[in-house]
């Protein structure tokens, strides 16, 4: 069954908040994490409507990109780069 | 000298609901050098095949000029027209022109779909066994979503090549490489064949002609570099065992007068190059040895989607497409994934069967035994 997108856009957000204290950027398959069950494809159409409507912002490195609630990630900046040297 | 860059790259620039098509750059000493704190870079998704018109260039390079730094780089790996150097209060202007007056889209960066790219095809070349621009454009706006906004694991590409030549180098650059081919004959012209052989005309269409190579051999530099030994002469006539043929498109690069491939055109397609990260550099591997790519290109875009499920599904982050068939088994993705039947050709190695095969009269005493005598020795 198809995920109602306004409670999905919900989990979502409710998702990134409570992760966004430890990594305030995270990858598409982070967000997968806010609902197991809703399909890959019903997380991206709320991902993408929730940067319409400027909640969530995206982090690119030029190669990855990143999610992250609008302003948090300017707060952060080393992590990527840290993560990507491992 | 310390040798630090002063560059930090990434950030959460962008143009409004586009995930790709900027990579920020910043420098870590603003206070220094105020004109260049900010020096982002544009995609931007070029015409298929990189046609322009030099007015088109002018205006661009004006555009340019007055939003950004002026520099620019014709044309990135991906295929992209790079703009390189301005500042995040430039973006939107930039994106704003490029798009209303210029009718153009930003392409890929990021965990996207990056910008597909594709040679010249059917435009110039009379080697295409396929419209490759159709093919470019048609994904390109099939896919919009896929190249604005990210969900992918890593990045993904697609790269189209008119035929085996694979002139926009698909087999080792993209993670699906669209390659033309045929699967009737190659054409031959047998008085075109003579007129090489006599000299009349120049193999390599004259490419060669910097010094005296001496007369051409067509047993020596044709038949007997075919790599599956395919070709012969039959008195004056060139025969090919076509069903040998594996499509390396040397005998029709030398003489292309004579040799033309067949008209039953489609495409191969084949999955998994990437650059040297993890692992190393990889070739793409077969996976549709051939699909006709008619348009609007059905088969190929439902085994797109089960591509793309299993990769969004199974890839972990920053895990290219190729890496994953790697991890998982390339016999797992042909069969359980794509439901395909294995061929030979998936196989590389070995291409040769490793069993020996006896003959009846190659082995003592033949076929027939005495089952009694020998289970009097061996147990059942």
């Amino acid at each position: 069954m198809a995920a109602d997108i306004e409670e999905l856009k919900k989990k979502i957000l409710d998702f990134m908040a409570k992760k966004s204290k430890f990594k305030p950027k995270m990858y598409f398959k982070d967000l997968c994490k806010a609902d197991e069950n809703a399909k890959l494809r019903e997380i991206k159409k709320a991902a993408s409507a929730l940067v319409q409507e400027e909640k969530v912002e995206y982090w690119s490195s030029g190669s990855t990109t990143l999610y992250s609630l609008k302003g948090a990630s300017a707060k952060e900046t080393a992590t990527f780069h840290e993560e990507e040297k491992e | 000298m310390h040798k630090e860059t002063h560059w930090k790259h990434g950030g959460i620039v962008g143009v409004f609901g586009y995930g790709g098509g900027v990579i920020g750059r910043y420098s870590d000493a603003p206070e220094q050098f105020p004109t260049i704190a900010h020096f982002h870079t544009l995609r931007v998704n070029q015409p298929a095949s990189k046609f322009y018109t030099s007015r088109f260039l002018r205006k661009l390079c004006d555009m340019w000029d007055h939003r950004g730094s002026g520099v620019t780089n014709f044309h990135g790996s991906t295929g992209d027209m790079i703009l390189i150097g301005t500042s995040t209060d430039n973006l939107e202007p930039t994106f704003y022109d490029l798009s209303h007056q210029f009718d153009m889209d930003l392409g890929g960066s990021g965990s996207n779909l990056r910008t597909p790219a594709c040679c010249m095809g059917k435009a110039r070349c009379e080697y295409s066994c396929l419209d490759t621009q159709a093919i470019c454009y048609d994904l390109t706006m099939t896919y919009q979503d896929e190249l604005h906004r990210p969900a992918f694991p890593y990045k993904f590409k697609f790269k189209i090549s008119g035929c085996p030549n694979d002139c926009v180098a698909a087999i080792a650059r993209s993670c699906t490489s669209i390659i033309g081919t045929w699967r009737d004959n190659i054409r031959i012209d047998q008085k075109a064949v003579q007129a090489y052989i006599g000299g009349e005309i120049a193999p390599n269409a004259g490419a060669f002609s910097d010094r005296d190579w001496g007369t051409f051999d067509i047993q020596k530099e044709v038949i007997d570099l075919c790599p599956s030994g395919c070709m012969y002469m039959d008195g004056n006539e060139l025969k090919i065992d076509d069903r040998e043929c594996v499509r390396c498109m040397h005998c029709i690069n030398v003489m292309p007068n004579a040799l033309r491939p067949g008209v039953d055109c489609g495409a191969t397609i084949l999955n998994g190059a990437k650059a040297p990260i993890l692992e190393g550099a990889q070739m793409s591997t077969l996976i549709i040895p051939f699909i006709k790519m008619e348009y609007p290109y059905e088969e190929f875009k439902d085994f797109v989607d089960l591509m793309w499920d299993w990769w969004m599904e199974e890839g972990k982050n920053r895990e290219r497409l190729g890496e994953l068939i790697q991890r998982q088994g390339l016999s797992h993705y042909i069969v359980d994934i794509l439901g395909r039947e294995p061929i030979p050709q998936h196989v590389r190695e070995p291409r040769s069967n490793p069993y020996p095969f006896w003959k009846e009269e190659e082995v003592p005493g033949g076929w027939k035994r005495d089952l009694a005598d020998f289970r009097a020795r061996h147990l059942a």
